[in-house]
């Protein structure tokens, strides 16, 4: 990878060699290209998708829906009826749990796990609360993995629903998807995946990994904010009632009644976010461009730099595993007697992006005893000069707070 | 946000604080939380006449938040409630980066956290101390 090549495709990155960007967890920095399909959208084909009878709004609808093709090519899905486009991974996620959850009844059990971000445990929380079922933890090792073990100890013949991330917001693992997506098939549950950390940086295949429902954002690819996706099973998703009710999701209504439009326009309400989708589809184009093996590959290497510079600063902890790889570029840490906001302030000054607080993890925090942390993110498009200067900042950090060495 | 932001007096009153113990005679407690970052105080006075006789506080939270609390129970131990409570809306004035030269310099070392003006994220963390203050004082 070209990587000073690849940079230039990115107007913020062009505009601002000054800051080093570690927070594409957060969100990612978007290329030019998802930028100007957007625009193009809006200045081309601009009408409101599937609706009109005129060839505008016909060509509005065909941008939407090839948007939507790529994503299922994306993801190895059979059908694009089995593509929800929604505004990120956050409404996808309750899109799930509001409508696959009516199903359950008092006394059934929804398994999460403690690493999940808030957008993967207060769904079900409120599902749990509303529909009077048990919601179950699953708890992480000290260097913050599932096991098996600790999984199959929280299902029982009551559990319904599996909800877990792929890769932790917080400390980089990865879980099995795979392994517990079969463990909850077989005690009769849906598995849902949250692959917000996921799908931007690995290859992701539904089919392969055998989940029910699969939900992402398209901000943290270098998709626009307001894009997400929400992938299930058709057979799922078609037992499945409305999440919200309104325009273009009907097939008939009468004064008292409806009855729902056909997959996937049932789950998507009021004029949907046409140009969003547009500019998903053109990252999506962009990522499989530079090569998803050359991404990992990157990715990974940074990952082992970073991980390497931060271990090597005295005071510093990174929490979870001590394996540079389990990381997949996410690295939280604390520095001994520093508040994470200090950190991030410094590092601010010194023209660097870092997030710290409880990264909408509060629970993972408590099991970690930790009140927050600071967190770095790397992705493909960091360089290994930046990585120089994020260690050497964190390094000063103690010294510039007051303390003598 | 300039990289001196932690001057000295920052780190010092974060480093050691004058106040940050727990206050046994105290008759007035509050507690104040950040819940979105975590700084989390309990402040402490003894009010005896209408006079802040005596403070403390504990707690954790970034460099901002402990040292503005040790800053703002330096200025207001030994004042009397009517003067600290003025001296609070001057803080508040400071940060909004409405108050005048003269306002800051009644904060005396208070006064050091003038550039959290220009730091939205910060303001939360610099104002939890006198806040929990205000509150205090509203009870008496």
């Amino acid at each position: 990878m070209d990587i000073a090549s690849v940079r230039s495709d990115f107007p913020l990155l062009a505009a601002r060699p000054d800051l080093a960007y570690f927070d594409s967890a957060a969100t990612a920095q978007r290329p030019a290209c998802v930028l100007e399909a957007a625009r193009r959208f809006y200045e081309e084909t601009n009408a409101n998708p599937l609706r009109g009878l005129y060839d505008l709004s016909q060509a509005a609808t065909d941008a939407y829906e090839s948007a939507r093709e790529e994503v299922r090519r994306f993801l190895g899905a059979a059908e694009s009826g089995e593509i929800i486009f929604t505004r990120n991974a956050t409404e996808s996620l309750n899109l799930v749990a509001y409508s696959c959850g009516q199903h359950l009844s008092p006394g059934d059990e929804i398994v999460v796990s403690v690493l999940e971000h808030h957008s993967n445990l207060l769904p079900w929380q409120q599902l749990a609360a509303r529909a009077q079922a048990r919601l179950r933890l699953v708890p992480v090792t000290a260097d913050g993995r599932i096991t098996e073990e600790a999984f199959r100890k929280e299902l029982s013949c009551r559990t319904r629903i599996v909800a877990m991330a792929h890769v932790s917001n917080v400390l980089g693992t990865e879980n099995d998807i795979r392994l517990f997506a079969r463990l909850a098939h077989k005690a009769g549950a849906v598995f849902v995946c949250d692959g917000a950390q996921s799908v931007p940086h690995l290859p992701v295949n539904v089919r392969n990994l055998d989940v029910d429902f699969l939900a992402f954002s398209g901000h943290k690819m270098g998709g626009p904010m307001g894009i997400g996706v929400l992938y299930g099973k058709k057979e799922l998703l078609q037992a499945m009632p409305p999440f919200l009710t309104g325009g273009e999701m009907i097939e008939y209504v009468t004064k008292t009644s409806a009855t729902w439009a056909e997959l996937p326009h049932k789950f998507e309400a009021g004029t949907v976010n046409a140009a969003g989708a547009v500019g998903l589809a053109a990252a999506i184009r962009y990522l499989n461009g530079l090569g998803w093996d050359e991404i990992v590959r990157r990715e990974e290497e940074l990952s082992e730099k970073t991980f390497e510079a931060l271990t090597a600063i005295p005071h510093l902890h990174i929490l979870g595993s001590p394996a540079a790889a389990d990381h997949h570029g996410i690295f939280s840490f604390t520095i001994d007697g520093v508040h994470p906001h200090d950190i991030a302030e410094i590092a601010n000054a010194d023209g660097i992006c870092l997030r710290a607080g409880h990264h909408c993890a509060q629970v993972l925090m408590q099991e970690l005893h930790v009140p927050s942390t600071a967190r770095v993110s790397v992705s493909f498009l960091n360089t290994e000069d930046e990585i120089g200067r994020l260690a050497k900042c964190l390094a000063s950090v103690r010294e510039r707070m007051g303390y003598a060495e | 946000m300039p990289s001196s932001f932690y001057r000295e007096i920052i780190n010092d009153h974060n480093l050691r604080p004058a106040h940050k113990k727990s206050l046994p005679g105290a008759n007035r407690t509050l507690r104040g939380v950040n819940p979105s970052c975590g700084d989390d105080i309990t402040l402490q006075l003894l009010v005896e006449d209408g006079i802040i006789k005596d403070g403390a506080y504990t707690g954790d939270g970034c460099a901002i938040s402990q040292a503005s609390a040790d800053m703002m129970l330096d200025l207001v131990i030994g004042r009397p409630v009517a003067e600290a409570e003025e001296l609070s809306a001057l803080f508040l004035s400071m940060i909004r980066g409405t108050a005048t030269e003269e306002d800051i310099e009644r904060l005396e070392e208070a006064g050091a956290l003038i550039d959290v003006r220009h730091m939205p994220a910060r303001v939360k963390c610099a104002v939890l101390g006198w806040h929990t203050l205000d509150g205090l004082l509203a009870e008496v």
